[in-house]
């Protein structure tokens, strides 16, 4: 089936209110951090991303220096790099310089599962719904955040906190079923991260995600190399 | 310091990091081992960034255990992301409310 651009919006719907919930967080954090109500939207709308967004209001919070911001965003943020190069192999002809370099602003922890979860390969329109709608959730939270963080009581915005993982057990579970190989990867990464976490705890999470993935897939591409046929079927 | 400034340089080089390789990577890995490390990658992605911070996501890790196992248990039936997602997270409530 063709992916198109309404499919993008509903494959989007778990994406944004998830996001919905961890930007509002965001926002309530940037405004106690001492951002105003539209910086905090500001840095939202143009960074779309949250690991780095949260380093980025404590270097503020902190005066630290240009170079400080640019080298967390680097290493918090360089895990896109690896997705990007990723899903750059699943690609639509369709897809030339302009969607790109659009597209590429909405490369996230959560847009990535979803399309390269997805057995066709990605047309630009696709991406656009899937992105659009994110952005929304996305923006739209930060701005509720920020404006009126403290009218939602905490025990709804705790729960919500780890609906973007269930979403991320969702994709990973049932193809792990499907593939021992792929298993193989899952328990692999999730050992590695979980050392890591104890171990190393001043490691950036960015970090963690690119030591344990890359280890985890490079033993499975050696053990279990992906058959001709596998690759067709992407 | 500007805020202004500051948000250009955040902004700038999280762009540039996803932008590069997504928009620069044009041809087609033939290796079958890169073809392979890559088709591993976004599992491999998923799963350390779920683990072991779903543990930790909702602040009390007993009500975050719950969720996670309604999660898995309903992701191994097959149900789509929405519905386990959402599952997760009211579980997590539920159990918040009743400890």
């Amino acid at each position: 089936m063709r992916l198109g651009f309404r499919r993008g919006l509903i494959h989007g719907i778990p994406i944004a209110l998830g996001y919905f919930s961890v930007s509002f967080g965001f926002g309530i954090m940037a405004v106690r951090a001492g951002l105003t109500v539209m910086e905090a939207v500001c840095i939202s709308m143009t960074n779309l991303t949250s690991a780095g967004q949260a380093a980025g209001v404590s270097v503020i919070a902190a005066s630290g220096t240009y170079i400080e911001m640019a080298v967390t965003q680097f290493i918090i943020n360089i895990r896109y790099s690896l997705m990007g190069l990723s899903l750059s192999q699943k690609l639509d002809s369709s897809f030339n310089t302009a969607h790109r370099l659009v597209v590429s602003f909405g490369i996230t922890d959560e847009i990535f599962a979803v399309s390269s979860a997805q057995p066709s390969k990605l047309t630009p329109r696709y991406m656009y719904g899937l992105i659009l709608i994110s952005f929304i959730g996305w923006s739209s939270g930060t701005l509720l955040g920020a404006a009126a963080g403290n009218i939602l009581p905490s025990i709804i915005t705790d729960a919500m906190g780890i609906v973007l993982y269930g979403m991320f057990l969702a994709i990973i579970i049932p193809a792990a079923k499907k593939s021992r190989s792929v298993l193989l990867a899952i328990v692999i990464a999730a050992l590695i991260s979980t050392v890591l976490y104890y171990a190393v705890p001043r490691l950036s999470s960015g970090f963690a995600v690119i030591i344990s993935s890359v280890i985890s897939a490079f033993i499975a591409a050696i053990l279990f190399p992906v058959p001709e046929e596998e690759e067709k079927k992407e | 310091m500007s805020i202004v400034i500051y948000i250009a340089v955040m902004a700038g080089v999280t762009y540039l990091v996803r932008m590069i390789p997504f928009t620069l990577m044009k041809k087609k890995i033939y290796s079958r081992f890169l073809k392979s490390f890559l088709y591993y990658i976004p599992y491999a992605v998923l799963s350390a960034m779920t683990i072991p911070a779903i543990f930790y996501s909702t602040g009390d890790v007993l009500t975050a255990l719950l969720g996670t196992v309604v999660a898995v248990i309903l992701a191994y039936i097959g149900l789509p992301l929405i519905v386990v997602a959402l599952a997760a997270s009211g579980t997590a409530l539920i159990a918040s409310l009743l400890r």
